[in-house]
């Protein structure tokens, strides 16, 4: 029986996690928000996020085909990836135009630099910013929740003062996103649910999330003249409860450390009411989100934490 | 009763219900017994006996050599067969095998040496030393060694480790539930040899019957508190047991000594009261047979070098084929080559595990999830140590504090893409220590 016997060093025993685990778990929180970008956007949505989807998981595979890496499809990471990008893009879009991001997000950001845990941007956040730059008119063209596809502006882009002349949708359609805007960033209810979900099952701690809009309400509400409905505006509308919890808490473009995740989560709160409010573009998620990405390295350098015993 | 803790942590399942409610019964007399000169840490002892010789239970077979090390003794009464190198739980070590007579006659050093109030510090410290008694947690470290602190050092607290942190072991639920004066008695005799005034006995709040035994047994005694502790791994870390019990911090590279704290295991200060009480010294001790590869776990009281096998066929034997055997529990336990091992002092219990429950997971690439620094009790970064150390970036790793690693194994056990975490630390540990020898 002597050779039989496992011999290996300490734990014995391993957590029932796993990538597969934590990715359906992002993809289960996503759910709510995908249906109800379905419900308000109809066949555009499902156009835009199948497309998305699929070009993303087709990436994947044939990138590590070809490399002759073993093929990780199955481990859900490139559904999230295609899903958080098609949130990000409005439902008019053509549908070439999500297949090349998703591509765009695969093969450039996440698989040329290793693969999975590599990325140092997050791969949905650094295609749609692609997107934006090169089809700034088909990224931009909102339509109103509907069938009829009537052209409209995002709440932000109304309080923000860039869309005059159009009425500001009630503060009920705001949360449960019956407004205009990309597929995913409507119904801040749904973000959120999906969000707690996400620190119920431990996939993340509420600590970016939080912070950050907290920071973008603090900022927005000293900025923008001491304005609670503004403040509000702030908050629900466009991408911050999307890119709050979902884009900024992508693991490998964000800081590891406690303290590392606070800086980076105040940066990217700064970073977005600055934009929103002082910049000539209604949103600033996606931007303060990259430009902290880059700074992670940075901040995880001078973030080490205390060791246990350790006086500094 | 605030439950406390420490920062940090993992909750493995328990695993305890098999053998939680099972009473401690006394393991079948071995034929031949195989007690290594080493058992721990430190100088090996030096054989009193030679082949042939015959032995009583009880009697001092192997004198230790240095200061770190403690003597060991005759588990049975016989003959010696042998003294010959073998496999041991730990390695390979020089074993005294003795063939027993059956009639467990004890030693004439075997006498009660009196009363804790009679007997001075030094006189039980002595006791102590001269009865084995090395710490029961797991680790064997010689006890008297813990109790000479530099002249300098004021001791002021005594913590008994009763948190049994480890998944499927029951062996120290089981005492405090069944000899709950022992220990008390055993902590007593400790407070008097460095003479404090203040004891705890820290126990997780999973086994609220042995809180509730405890806080029975010291209700007349000054001094000594219960602290329920909350059930988390590694709460009977011992850094991490003074942290829950005091609020002091152990410094980096440093002993809980610095911090005026000696850390002991319940089973220790059993050991000690019946060294005390009886004479007799450290030969034998419970341990939890269990896991899914054992038919009928128990608890059993083993004695030094009984063959781990032997012990095995008394639980029923295997339950299908053993897929690894561990001594110890699932977090720190070592696996074992074979079955065919002495239990030393230091076996708190044996684990078989099925072939399916063993199987070394596939580790995937780090997704940088945070999980393993987010739980990590040190408060390290196990993430980058192990990458560093993978890389043979040895420097790198020390950087990021590989030294201060408990060794919980809480990262590893964490991790998703199921990475060997504590493993590559451990070999980045072992090469930076080996790289500070070489430049001294
Ligand atoms: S827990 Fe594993 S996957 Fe997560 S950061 Fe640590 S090593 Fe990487
Ligand atoms: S790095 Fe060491 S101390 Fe930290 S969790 Fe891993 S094994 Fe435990």
């Amino acid at each position: 029986m002597e050779n039989k016997l496992i011999v290996s060093s300490s734990p014995h025993l391993r957590a029932n996690e796993s990538i597969s685990k934590i990715m359906r778990d992002v993809v289960i929180a996503l759910l709510p928000a995908t249906l109800a970008g379905v419900y308000y956007f109809r066949m555009g949505a499902v156009k835009v996020i199948l497309s998305a989807v699929i070009a993303a998981v087709l990436t994947e595979a044939a990138i590590q085909k070809i490399s002759k890496k073993r093929v990780t499809i199955n481990d859900w990471s490139a559904v999230v990836t295609g899903l958080l990008l098609a949130f990000n893009i409005p439902a008019s879009a053509p549908w070439w135009l999500p297949a090349i991001g998703s591509i765009f997000a695969i093969f450039i950001v996440k698989q040329v630099f290793g693969g999975i845990g590599h990325n140092f941007m997050n791969p949905a956040l650094a295609a749609r910013a692609m997107l934006l730059a090169s089809w700034p008119v088909q990224m931009t063209a909102w339509v109103k929740p509907g069938t009829d596809a009537v052209s409209t502006a995002t709440p932000l882009a109304i309080v923000g003062g860039e869309a005059s002349g159009q009425a500001l949708p009630s503060f009920m359609d705001l949360i449960v996103g019956n407004v205009g805007g990309c597929i995913g960033e409507t119904s801040a209810i749904l973000l959120i649910i999906g969000g707690i979900y996400l620190v119920y099952r431990g996939v993340i701690t509420p600590r970016i999330p939080v912070i950050y809009i907290a920071t973008v309400a603090v900022m927005s509400f000293l900025l923008g003249g001491f304005d609670i409905s503004y403040m509000v505006y702030q908050v629900f509308a466009g991408g911050l409860m999307l890119g709050a919890i979902y884009m900024a808490t992508d693991y490998a473009s964000s800081p590891v450390t406690e303290k590392g995740q606070i800086i980076f989560a105040v940066g990217c709160g700064f970073l977005t009411a600055i934009i929103r409010i002082y910049g000539g573009y209604p949103e600033g998620v996606s931007y303060s989100i990259l430009l902290m990405n880059v700074a992670t390295p940075l901040i995880e350098k001078y973030t080490r934490p205390r060791v246990f015993g350790e006086v500094k | 009763m605030k439950l406390l803790s420490f920062r940090g942590g993992v909750h493995p399942p328990h695993r305890k219900k098999a053998t939680e409610k099972l009473a401690v019964i006394k393991a079948n007399e071995p034929k031949v017994v195989y007690i290594p000169l080493q058992q721990h840490i430190g100088a090996p002892c030096e054989a009193l006996v030679k082949v042939g010789d015959e032995v009583k239970v009880g009697q001092k077979i192997g004198e230790a050599s240095a200061f770190v090390s403690a003597p060991i003794h005759s588990s049975v009464s016989g003959k010696v067969k042998k003294i010959a190198k073998m496999k041991t739980p730990t390695g390979e070590a020089t074993c005294i095998v003795i063939e027993s007579d059956g009639l467990n006659t004890v030693h004439e050093s075997v006498l009660p040496k009196g009363d804790i109030s009679e007997l001075s510090g030094k006189e039980i410290l002595e006791i102590v030393k001269e009865a084995g008694i090395v710490g029961l947690g797991g680790a064997a470290f010689p006890t008297h060694v813990k109790f000479s602190p530099p002249p300098d050092t004021n001791i002021d607290t005594i913590i008994l480790n009763g948190a049994e942190c480890e998944p499927y072991l029951t062996a120290d639920h089981r005492l405090m539930l069944e000899d709950p004066e022992s220990i008390v008695y055993g902590l007593k005799a400790m407070m008097k040899i460095v003479n404090v005034k203040k004891a705890y006995i820290g126990i997780e709040d999973n086994k609220k019957d042995a809180i509730e035994k405890m806080l029975e047994c010291v209700k007349n005694e000054e001094g000594i508190s219960i602290v329920a502790l909350k059930t988390k791994y590694p709460q009977g870390a011992e850094k991490q047991l003074i942290y829950a019990c005091t609020q002091r911090e152990v410094p980096s590279g440093g002993l809980p000594m610095a911090v005026g704290v000696i850390v002991n295991n319940v089973g220790t200060a059993a050991a000690i009261a019946t060294a005390i009480k009886t004479g007799m010294p450290l030969v034998e001790r419970i341990a939890t047979i269990t896991g899914s590869g054992i038919k009928e776990p128990k608890n059993l009281l083993i004695k030094v070098g009984t063959l781990f096998n032997e012990i095995i066929e008394q639980c029923g034997g295997y339950n299908g084929t053993p897929g690894k055997v561990i001594m110890g529990g699932p977090m720190m336990g070592l696996a074992q080559h074979t079955d065919d091992v002495p239990a030393i002092k230091g076996t708190s219990g044996i684990l078989v595990l099925s072939p399916e429950e063993a199987r070394l997971p596939e580790p995937e690439q780090c997704i940088k999830c945070g999980k393993c620094v987010e739980i990590c009790p040190a408060f390290l970064q196990p993430v980058y140590i192990s990458a560093y150390g993978l890389k043979d970036m040895y420097d790198k790793a020390e950087e990021y504090r590989a030294l201060d690693c408990i060794e919980c194994g809480s990262c590893s056990f964490i991790c998703p893409s199921k990475r060997p975490l504590l493993h590559s630390i451990r070999v980045a540990k072992r090469e930076i220590i080996a790289k500070k020898k070489k430049s001294k």
